[in-house]
């Protein structure tokens, strides 16, 4: 028997219980609604291990300051939610061009600027993708339940620790606020991934050479004997600034081809009665318990209704959705905005399937019953 | 402790020099002074982190050789404040600029100050916004010009001394990039405040600030921190006309207070402790 | 018994009626069923019209807001007012003795849990686990031993007979106002 605790804890709560058990060591942030149970359970609970927690002046350097306990060497994370998300975009620039392992919580409140700040939204999916300039890798997550909260934080811990990159989580307010049964997994069940170190005392270290045959440099921390320099600049393999064209095309192409050919390890989903559905129904986040409810509903009804759940969003599940629309020539993407997911939906089907969008943003959740009075009328 | 090409040597990435500096830039000097300071209080090199934002100024660490980081603009301290906390054995040293640390990065300035965290921030002042172009910075005095100050300046300069001290910051000064040796010996004590230490360097910009505002040559402009630099200390046996048109450098304020990591650190053990 | 029950608490901000749903999800984990609990919530910290929804099934749980509650409890006429209408037709409605209505539709039971609160058990505070106590009694929809356990392992250090108190004063307001017990 392994040594299970089953309790009824929140979502921001299973949130932070995965970062722990993930090894995170240090978390910087400022308080914003609907994500301050995260800060303040950190506060709580990083000293007790020997981390750190510091509330920071403003959003920009809760950001700042996550990167730099990474370089220090301990896993760093910071939580936030819209109107925070936007402000932390540059320095999430630099983690991923400087290659600093983090991971960002944002739990989505209903926007844009201060919006309805203790309602659920779903409108930050494409700033997740796009919201800092210039192109750079992006891995997010986006869980539908606590149990899964727990679980995909430590996924994006492993997988910010694995490619050296900032990884985000993308709550809800509907997840990160509400309260359910979960089975904590025993210690020993989770995989925990840290990142590659170089050889102590390598003369010859250089902070972004990656690895023989392999895309990811391994990182030293700051005071550790390697003296090497970290920019936001475009640099060379040593991590000094250039201008040279093709230094820095190979750079740009090697962060992102660190996460392009790897979809297999980061790309995560679920699928029940897609096998002769008719309709799809897309769908991630709190939205997709209301889906999966519409989907059920739908069966009783007779209806070939199958549901596709995105745990990973970006990078999307191109491959498997293209596979689907052999068979299914419908998909529904309810989201709790007025059109994002379902655009990049749109592009990956590029009109071999017939794709239609449930948004709504007055602030409350979609419910089952508008996703079933949807599927009738497109079915 | 090492001076000349032994100092050069044991400091600098030789093979990044030179540096990207225009002629007569006072910033070269202030570098030198920063590393030769660190010599002087002989720092394990290992635990030295020197971080910068944007501009200028920030362009120093690359050419240092210690745990180098240039970060975005304005918010090297919040950087250094994450590196700092996550592990306290570490020096952090700051270089900024007078646009990075006090208009862009001017909160995170007023709260590292206020948590008195240990860094010691060196700010490279040359009363302008060089790496854009000779736009007028929070440090530009009120008359004088700038690109986007082509009619004089109608905004009242920041003391970056006062403010920082106002703030909470517990060891602050002000140097030149004329008066060397006495900029050494501030950066040392700097250095060795155990808290937030703030050093005003006032550098040399003869291609802005000099050129927009006929300040001469760089020899001009060096000799004006020369005839226009007083020392705090003398400066209180003055009259006060005789202070008219000048600036102070010197210690401004020297004081003890719990520091930021310290207390943290005291948590950990309280916490720890009453498990 | 229905496999899903939706409960919605309703009342002003500052009535720990958050804090009652976190108990009685706490419970029907404790029996052995799975439970989500949620909240809608303003600005104000105090007052304003607060709730909290709990759903217990024996089942899984996907949309995990209360749509029609199968049980309301409304403590004020705020509260009262504004959910009336998300009640089920069939629903229980369990409100205050301040509230005023013209209900002709639902099973209510009106009963003063604010007062027995504030002078029978001395502490205005505890009124909303005197009304999670009235809603065990009333519809068993955790068992008792559940609902203790769980009050006990959420409430403060020093205030455990308190509120075992307050949850007996609960189950007797049931017993004194009505001979029926609802199965629902």
């Amino acid at each position: 028997m392994k040594n299970r605790k089953v309790k009824l804890m929140q979502g921001n709560e299973a949130c932070v219980e995965g970062a722990l058990a993930a090894g995170m060591k240090f978390y910087a942030g400022y308080p914003i609604t609907p994500s301050t149970e995260i800060a303040e359970i950190c506060a709580q609970k990083l000293p007790q291990i020997g981390g750190k927690f510091i509330q920071m002046e403003d959003e920009i350097a809760g950001m700042a300051a996550t990167i730099g306990g990474s370089l220090a060497g301990l896993k760093s994370m910071t939580a936030t939610s819209g109107p925070g998300f936007s402000l932390k975009q540059e320095n999430i620039g630099y983690a991923a061009l400087a290659e600093i392992p983090c991971v960002i919580i944002d739990v989505q409140r209903a926007g844009p600027s201060t919006g309805l700040p203790t309602a659920p939204s779903q409108g930050d999916i494409m700033q997740a993708k796009w919201g800092t300039h210039g192109d750079h890798p992006v891995i997010a997550l986006s869980p539908t339940s606590v149990r899964e909260t727990f679980d995909l934080t430590i996924k994006a811990f492993n997988l910010a620790e694995k490619y050296r990159t900032p990884v985000f989580l993308m709550l809800d307010e509907i997840v990160g606020h509400m309260r359910e049964k979960i089975e904590i997994p025993a210690e020993d069940e989770i995989e925990v991934i840290d990142r590659l170190k170089p050889e102590v005392g390598d003369t010859n270290y250089m902070a972004y050479r990656p690895v023989e045959g392999g895309l990811v440099p391994p990182m030293a921390a700051f005071g550790e004997g390697f003296s090497f320099h970290v920019t936001g600049l475009m640099h060379d393999e040593f991590g000094f600034p250039t201008n040279d064209a093709e230094v820095s095309d190979n750079l740009l192409r090697r962060i992102m081809k660190k996460i392009d050919v790897n979809v297999n390890d980061i790309i995560m989903y679920e699928e029940e009665q897609v096998e002769d559905a008719d309709l799809i129904v897309l769908a991630y986040g709190g939205t997709a318990r209301s889906a999966r409810s519409a989907v059920k509903k739908a069966r009783e009804l007779g209806l070939k209704v199958g549901l596709f759940k995105a745990l990973t969003i970006w990078p999307s599940p191109e491959k498997r959705v293209k596979e689907l629309i052999s068979n299914t020539k419908k998909i529904l993407v309810p989201e709790l905005n007025l059109g994002q997911y379902v655009l990049e939906v749109e592009r990956i089907v590029a009109g071999q399937a017939e794709v239609s969008h449930l948004g709504k943003v007055n602030g409350e959740a979609i419910t089952p019953e508008e996703i079933l009075t949807k599927i009738r009328e497109v079915l | 402790m090492h001076t000349g090409s032994e100092l050069l040597k044991n400091n600098f990435r030789m093979e990044r020099l030179p540096h990207i500096w225009c002629p007569g830039c006072g910033h070269g000097i202030l570098m030198k002074a920063v590393a030769q300071a660190i010599d002087n209080c002989n720092l394990d090199k290992k635990k030295v982190c020197v971080i910068s934002g944007i501009g200028c100024s920030s362009r120093a660490p690359g050419y240092m050789d210690f745990n180098t980081l240039h970060t975005t603009h304005g918010r090297a301290l919040a950087f250094a404040t994450g590196v700092k906390l996550a592990n306290p054995e570490l020096k952090v040293i700051v270089i900024t600029g007078d646009g990075d640390c006090t208009a862009i990065g001017g909160n995170h300035l007023i709260h590292s100050a206020r948590r008195n965290i240990d860094i010691t921030t060196i700010v490279f002042n040359n009363n302008i916004y060089g790496m854009t172009g000779g736009q007028y910075s929070p440090t530009t005095p009120t008359a004088e010009f700038g690109t986007t100050a082509p009619f004089g300046n109608i905004e009242k300069a920041f003391d970056v001394c006062k403010l920082a001290a106002g703030a909470g910051a517990t060891y602050v000064a002000r140097g030149t990039a004329y008066h060397t040796t006495q900029l050494i010996k501030l950066i040392e004590s700097a250095i060795e405040n155990k808290g937030f230490s703030l050093v005003d360097a006032i550098s040399t910009c003869p291609t802005y600030y000099g050129r927009k505002n006929k300040k001469g040559s760089a020899v001009d402009m060096m000799k004006y921190l020369k005839d226009f630099a007083v020392d705090a200390k003398v400066a209180e046996k003055l009259p006060k006309e005789k202070l008219d048109g000048k600036f102070l450098i010197g210690e401004f304020k020297k004081t003890t207070e719990p520091e930021y990591t310290e207390e943290y650190m005291k948590i950990i053990e309280m916490v720890r402790e009453s498990k | 018994m229905k496999s899903q029950q939706e409960i919605r608490l309703s009342g002003s901000g500052g009535q720990g009626l958050i804090l009652g749903g976190i108990i009685l999800a706490e419970a029907a984990i404790i029996d052995g069923k799975n439970a989500v609990q949620s909240q809608s919530y303003g600005p104000e910290a105090r007052g304003g019209a607060s709730k909290a929804e709990v759903i217990i099934s024996s089942d899984v749980i996907d949309y995990p807001k209360v749509e029609k509650a199968d049980v309301l409890l409304a403590l004020t006429q705020v509260a009262y007012d504004k959910y009336i209408k998300t009640l089920k037709d069939d629903g229980i409605l369990i409100i205050d003795s301040i509230v005023k209505h013209n209900n002709t539709t639902h099973k209510i039971l009106q009963i003063p849990i604010l007062s027995t609160a504030a002078e029978k058990v001395g502490k205005s505070m505890v009124a909303n686990i005197v009304a999670i106590g009235s809603i065990q009694q009333l519809t068993n929809i955790v068992t008792k031993e559940a609902l203790e356990k769980a009050v006990l392992n959420r409430v403060p250090k020093g205030t455990e007979e308190l509120n075992k108190q307050a949850l007996m004063e609960g189950y007797h307001l049931v017993e004194e106002h009505t001979s029926l017990k609802v199965i629902v």
